[in-house]
C-alpha cells in the first residue's frame, strides 16, 4: 500500500518540460482552419434557429401572432418566449424563435410574426447621475477614521471626475449552441466557458435529468466572463429541437443581438477627492460613484483600489438603473473600473502636489495588502526603467512640439486560486497515456499546460500524452473564469499523474529493487514498503534515485503491470491548495502615448506590462495572455463604448464597425514582462487571464492626460473626448 | 485600421452563361455530401438575367473543384461555405463586411465572403483555408501563425491566415508598416496582433525561401 505521494513542483532547475516555452498543441488546427467551433457544428439534418427580439428599450407585449409565420414552407418549429402581457425592459429582449430547414427561411419566419406593443418610458443613460432622477438608488457609504477632518486640514487635496462606459465583450463568435433533445435525451455542442456545469444548468428547466444531457465542446471562439450558463436560448433551442421532432437546432445569436444582451461590462463614474501631505503620501479619501449594469442597476468597484488602506475614507455609491442588456462577469469584473478611478484620481493628486506620479504611487503602495508591497515596489521600478520613463516623463503639459507625448502609470491585482478539478490518468500496459479533464481551452493554453505537467510528472515527452477535455462525461472540473482554470487544471494533473506513477513504481520496483524497497536500508521493521521512495521516472525511464543506472525504459516499465491498466484521480480543492497552487497577482504597467492636440488623435507609441503569475508552466503562452490582455485593453481605453441614444431608447452601435475594436495597426509596440523571481516562483501556479487586463485604461488615460496638460476624463479616449477636455467642456 | 478589401458589389449574370455546363462539369466531383443537387440543379430553369425567387443552380469553383449547389440568390458566399458545403474555416463574426472573419480568395483578390452572394462568385476562383494546406503539412501562413503564437481562442485566425495569404501574394517583401496596414482589414478579440505581425513577417521569408507548398 503506497502511501500519499509527494506531490510538490520539482524545483525550478530540475523541471524538463515546465517552464519551456512549447507552441500551444491546438495550434495546427486552429491555423488550418480545421478546428471545429461549436458554431461549426452541422449535424445531420440540423434546422436554423433566430430569435425575433424587441426593437423597444421599454414596452408591453400587446399581441403576437406566429400563425403566418408557421404556416411558411421550411417552418418546423415556432416557439413565443414573450407572451401577450410580457413587459420588455431592454432593447433587444427575446420574443420568439424560428426554426426552419434554412436560415434564409427562417428570417423570413421571423418577419412573418406580428407583435404589438405598447411603448412606455425608458431611461438608457445613466453619465449623467442628475437625469437619472427615480432611477437612481442609493447603494450604501462607508465611512472609516475621520475624512471630514482630514479633508479640512489637509496640505493638499485634489479633485476630478472620471467616467468609463459600459464596453460589450464582443466575442467573436457568439454566444449559442446546437442542440438535440429527443425523447428523455439531449445532445448539446454549446459555446461555453462551463462544459461541466451546463448540463446541470439546463437540466431543471427542461426537466431532463441532467446526466442525459451531453455536452461537447472542442473549441470556443472567445467568452471573457460572458459565457458560463446555457442561458435563456440554450432551453429556447431545446424546446425547438422537440418541437421539431427531434431534429438538431443551431441556434446562435446574431451579431446586433450578440451586442444587446449577451454581455457587457458595467460602467462606473466617481466624483474622487484625495487628501494628503506635500510629499505625497495620501491622507485621505473621498468618493461619489455611480454605475449601471442593465436593469439592476450597477454595483460598487473596488474603491481605492488595492491601496484599500488608506485611511479616513468616505464612500458612496449609486446604482442606476436602465432599460439596456444586463451585465455579464468581464475579464476582472469591476477591477478595470476601479483602477481606472483610483489611478485616475492619484495621478490628479501627484499633479496638485508638483510631483513625479511614480513617487506619488510608489509612496502610497504602503497601503497595498502587506504581502504584496514589495512586489509592487518592485514591479514599478521594473516599469520605470523599461518605459525609460526618467528620460522621456516631464511634468504635465511639458510635452514640446506640435503632437504631445505622454506617459502614465496603472496597477492591478487579482486572485486567480486554482478552482475545484479532477483529472484521471491512465497508464497502459503498451505505455501510452491519456488524461482525462472536464475543462475547456479558451484559447488560453490548457490543453498545452495540462500536457507539460502531465510530461513532467511522467518523465515523458509532450508527444506521448493524450489528452481529453471538452465533455461532460470526463471528469469534473469548473468553469473557466477568473483565472481559475490553470490552477485548478494543474494541480489535479500533477496528483492524478502522481497517483498514477505511484501504481506503476509498486509494479516494476520488484524488477528493479527485489521484493523490499527498503531491503538492507529498513531502519523500521513495521514501515509499509513504498517503491515510490525510491524510484523516479526520467526521461522516459523509470530508474533507482540512488542508482540511476539499474532502470527500465518507459515501455518496458509498463509491461510489468500485465494485462490490466493504471487509472488514478486526483483533485484540486481550493480550500486546501498544498502548496501547487496559490493566489494574489500583481501588476505595473506603463503607458507611452502620443497625442495630437489639433485633431485629438491618440496613438500608443509603446506600452510595458510588468506581471507576476507564480509559477510559469509555459511563458510562450503566458506572454500571450499578457499580449492579449493589453491589446484588449488599449481597444477599451481608445475605442470602445456601448453608445446609447435616449431618444428612440436604442443602442447605435450593435454592429463591429460603429463599436470599433482595436486593429493590428492600433496597438503600438508592447513589451512584456513577466516577474518570474524565485520567490514568485515557489508560491505555485496562479491564474493569468484577468490580472494584466486591468490597468490599461488607467495607464492610457493617466499618459494622455500627461501629454496634454488637463485631465481627460472620459475614457475612451476619442479625438471628441480629448478635444472637449481641452476646451474645458467636461461637464 | 485601413482594409484593403475590394468592394465586391453583385454582378448581373452574364447572358449566354449555361448552367447546365458547369453542372455537367460537376457531377461526381463533390466531395461533400451537404447540399449537392444534381437533379434538381438539372431540372431548374436556366433564368435569363435575372435569378430567383426561389432556389436556383449555383456552381461554385472552390479550391480547384467545381460545386453544385442550389440555393437561394440571397444566400451569401459565407453562408454557402457553411451551410451548405460545411466548409466551416470561414467564420461568422460581424456578417457585415468589417471584420475579415470570413476572408476567402476570389480570383486573387481577398474579399470579405459574407460581403459576396454565392451567385456572383460563380465562375471565379474561390481559395478558402480548406484548400491551403497540402497533405499533413501546413501552408506556410499557417506554419508562422503557429510558430508566433498568432492565435488565441482562434476564431479568427483562418480569416486573418486567408487575409496575410492574399496580402502576400502581392506583397512578398512586406515590412512591418506594410504588414500593420495590409493585415488591417482583420479584427481580433483575444490581442493576438502581435504575434500575427511576426508571423506575417515570418511566413514572407519562408515562402521567399522556395518553402511554399
Amino acid at each position: 500500500m503506497a502511501k500519499t505521494p509527494d506531490y510538490s513542483w520539482p524545483p525550478m532547475e530540475r523541471r524538463k518540460v515546465i517552464g519551456q516555452r512549447f507552441k500551444r498543441l491546438d495550434g495546427p488546427q486552429k491555423s488550418s482552419g480545421r478546428a471545429k467551433y461549436s458554431s461549426d457544428t452541422n449535424p445531420k439534418g440540423m434546422l436554423f434557429a433566430l430569435y425575433l427580439t424587441s426593437p423597444h428599450a421599454h414596452a408591453r407585449v400587446t399581441s403576437i401572432d406566429t400563425s403566418a409565420a408557421e404556416k411558411l414552407p421550411g417552418v418546423k418549429a415556432v416557439h413565443v418566449t414573450a407572451p401577450a402581457g410580457t413587459e420588455v425592459q431592454w432593447q433587444g429582449f427575446e420574443i420568439a424563435a424560428v426554426a426552419a430547414t434554412t436560415e434564409e427561411l427562417a428570417s423570413d419566419a421571423v418577419r412573418a410574426i406580428k407583435v404589438e406593443y405598447e411603448v412606455l418610458p425608458h431611461l438608457v443613460r445613466e453619465d449623467d447621475l442628475a437625469k437619472a432622477g427615480s432611477r437612481a438608488k442609493a447603494a450604501g457609504e462607508k465611512v472609516t477614521g475621520d475624512p471630514d477632518k482630514i479633508f479640512q486640514d489637509a496640505e493638499a487635496v485634489s479633485e476630478g471626475q472620471y467616467g468609463i462606459p459600459v464596453a460589450t465583450h464582443c466575442c467573436l463568435e457568439t454566444h449559442g449552441q446546437v442542440i438535440q433533445w429527443q425523447g428523455d435525451q439531449v445532445m448539446a455542442w454549446p459555446s461555453t466557458q462551463d462544459v461541466t456545469r451546463w448540463a446541470p444548468g439546463l437540466a431543471t428547466n427542461l426537466k431532463v435529468p441532467a446526466t442525459n444531457i451531453k455536452v461537447s465542446m472542442d473549441y470556443i471562439g472567445g467568452g471573457f466572463g460572458s459565457k458560463f450558463a446555457p442561458d435563456a436560448w440554450g432551453e429556447v433551442a431545446a424546446r425547438l429541437s422537440q418541437k421539431a421532432g427531434g431534429a438538431p437546432v443551431k441556434l446562435f445569436l446574431d451579431r446586433a443581438t450578440e451586442q444587446l444582451i449577451a454581455g457587457n461590462r458595467p460602467s462606473a463614474f466617481a466624483k474622487i477627492r484625495i487628501a494628503g501631505n506635500k510629499d505625497g503620501t495620501v491622507t485621505g479619501w473621498h468618493s461619489e460613484s455611480w454605475a449601471t449594469g442593465g436593469l439592476a442597476g450597477g454595483g460598487s468597484p473596488p474603491l481605492p483600489y488595492v491601496l484599500s488602506d488608506i485611511p479616513n475614507q468616505r464612500l458612496t455609491h449609486t446604482a442606476v438603473s436602465v432599460n439596456a442588456g444586463p451585465n455579464r462577469a468581464w475579464r476582472a469584473p469591476n477591477n478595470q473600473q476601479a483602477a481606472y478611478l483610483t489611478c485616475s484620481a492619484l495621478d490628479d493628486f501627484a499633479a496638485k502636489v508638483g510631483m513625479d506620479p511614480a513617487d506619488v504611487y510608489d509612496k502610497n503602495f504602503m497601503y497595498a495588502p502587506k504581502e504584496r508591497v514589495e512586489t509592487y515596489h518592485y514591479q514599478l521600478q521594473k516599469a520605470l526603467e523599461l518605459s525609460d520613463w526618467k528620460k522621456l516623463w516631464k511634468p504635465r503639459g511639458q510635452s514640446a512640439g506640435p503632437v504631445k507625448r505622454g506617459l502614465g502609470i496603472g496597477f492591478s491585482a487579482w486572485g486567480g486560486l486554482g478552482h475545484q478539478s479532477q483529472c484521471r490518468t491512465t497508464i497502459n500496459p503498451d505505455g501510452s497515456v491519456l488524461v482525462e479533464l472536464g475543462t475547456q481551452d479558451l484559447g488560453t493554453g490548457t490543453r498545452t499546460i495540462i500536457t507539460q505537467v502531465a510530461a513532467e510528472t511522467l518523465g515523458l515527452p509532450m508527444t506521448a500524452i493524450k489528452l481529453a477535455i471538452g465533455n461532460n462525461s470526463l471528469p469534473p472540473d469548473s468553469a473557466s473564469g477568473g483565472s481559475t482554470t490553470v490552477g485548478g487544471v494543474c494541480a489535479s494533473t500533477r496528483k492524478a499523474s502522481m497517483n498514477a506513477l505511484a501504481k506503476l513504481f509498486e509494479a516494476v520496483g520488484p524488477a528493479l529493487m527485489g521484493s523490499d524497497p527498503h531491503g538492507a536500508t529498513r531502519t523500521d521493521p513495521a514501515a509499509e514498503s513504498s517503491f515510490a521512495d525510491f524510484l523516479e521516472a526520467v526521461d522516459g525511464h523509470i530508474q533507482v534515485k540512488d542508482n540511476p543506472a539499474n532502470s527500465l525504459t518507459w515501455t518496458a516499465a509498463c509491461r510489468k503491470m500485465g494485462s490490466g491498466k493504471i487509472s488514478e484521480t486526483g483533485e484540486n480543492n481550493p480550500r486546501q491548495p498544498g502548496g501547487l497552487i496559490a493566489q494574489g497577482a500583481a501588476g505595473v504597467q506603463i503607458a507611452d502615448v502620443s497625442v495630437d492636440p489639433e485633431t485629438g488623435v491618440v496613438r500608443v507609441n509603446r506600452y510595458v506590462a510588468v506581471q507576476d503569475c507564480g509559477m510559469v508552466i509555459n511563458p510562450r503562452l503566458a506572454e500571450s495572455q499578457v499580449y492579449g490582455a493589453v491589446i484588449m485593453g488599449i481597444s477599451t481605453a481608445l475605442f470602445e463604448q456601448r453608445v446609447m441614444d435616449e431618444r428612440t431608447g436604442r443602442m447605435l452601435n450593435p454592429d463591429m464597425e460603429f463599436y470599433k475594436l482595436a486593429g493590428i495597426g492600433d496597438i503600438g509596440e508592447i513589451v512584456v514582462h513577466m516577474d518570474i523571481r524565485p520567490e514568485n516562483d515557489k508560491r505555485g501556479v496562479i491564474g493569468l487571464g484577468e490580472p494584466p487586463a486591468v490597468a490599461i485604461c488607467a495607464a492610457i488615460g493617466n499618459a494622455v492626460t500627461n501629454a496634454v496638460g488637463v485631465r481627460v476624463p472620459n475614457i475612451p479616449m476619442t479625438p471628441r473626448h480629448v478635444l472637449n477636455a481641452l476646451a474645458g467642456r467636461n461637464a | 485600421m485601413s482594409s484593403k478589401k475590394h468592394s465586391e458589389f453583385p454582378n448581373k449574370p452574364k447572358r449566354g452563361f449555361s448552367r447546365r455546363g458547369f453542372i455537367g462539369v460537376g457531377i461526381g466531383s463533390g466531395a461533400l455530401g451537404t447540399g449537392l443537387l444534381e437533379k434538381d440543379a438539372e431540372a431548374a430553369p436556366a433564368p435569363a438575367g435575372i435569378a430567383g425567387p426561389g432556389a436556383v443552380p449555383v456552381t461554385l469553383n472552390i479550391n480547384g473543384k467545381p460545386m453544385n449547389l442550389n440555393l437561394e440568390p440571397r444566400v451569401t458566399l459565407l453562408d454557402a461555405l457553411r451551410n451548405h458545403l460545411d466548409l466551416t474555416g470561414a467564420k461568422r463574426v460581424c456578417d457585415r463586411g468589417t471584420c475579415g472573419a470570413c476572408t476567402v480568395i476570389l480570383d486573387g483578390k481577398t474579399v470579405y465572403s459574407c460581403s459576396v452572394l454565392a451567385i456572383d462568385a460563380q465562375g471565379k476562383n474561390i481559395e478558402t483555408i480548406e484548400g491551403l494546406a497540402t497533405g499533413n503539412s501546413l501552408h506556410p501562413v499557417s506554419a508562422a501563425f503557429w510558430n508566433n503564437d498568432a492565435q488565441q481562442c482562434g476564431y479568427c485566425t483562418p480569416g486573418f491566415v486567408m487575409a496575410a495569404k492574399g496580402f502576400l501574394d502581392e506583397h512578398p517583401n512586406p515590412n512591418m508598416e506594410e504588414v500593420k496596414h495590409g493585415l488591417g482589414g482583420n479584427l481580433c478579440r483575444c490581442g493576438t496582433y502581435m504575434g500575427v505581425r511576426r508571423a506575417v513577417l515570418e511566413a514572407a521569408q519562408q515562402m521567399k525561401g522556395g518553402q511554399r507548398g
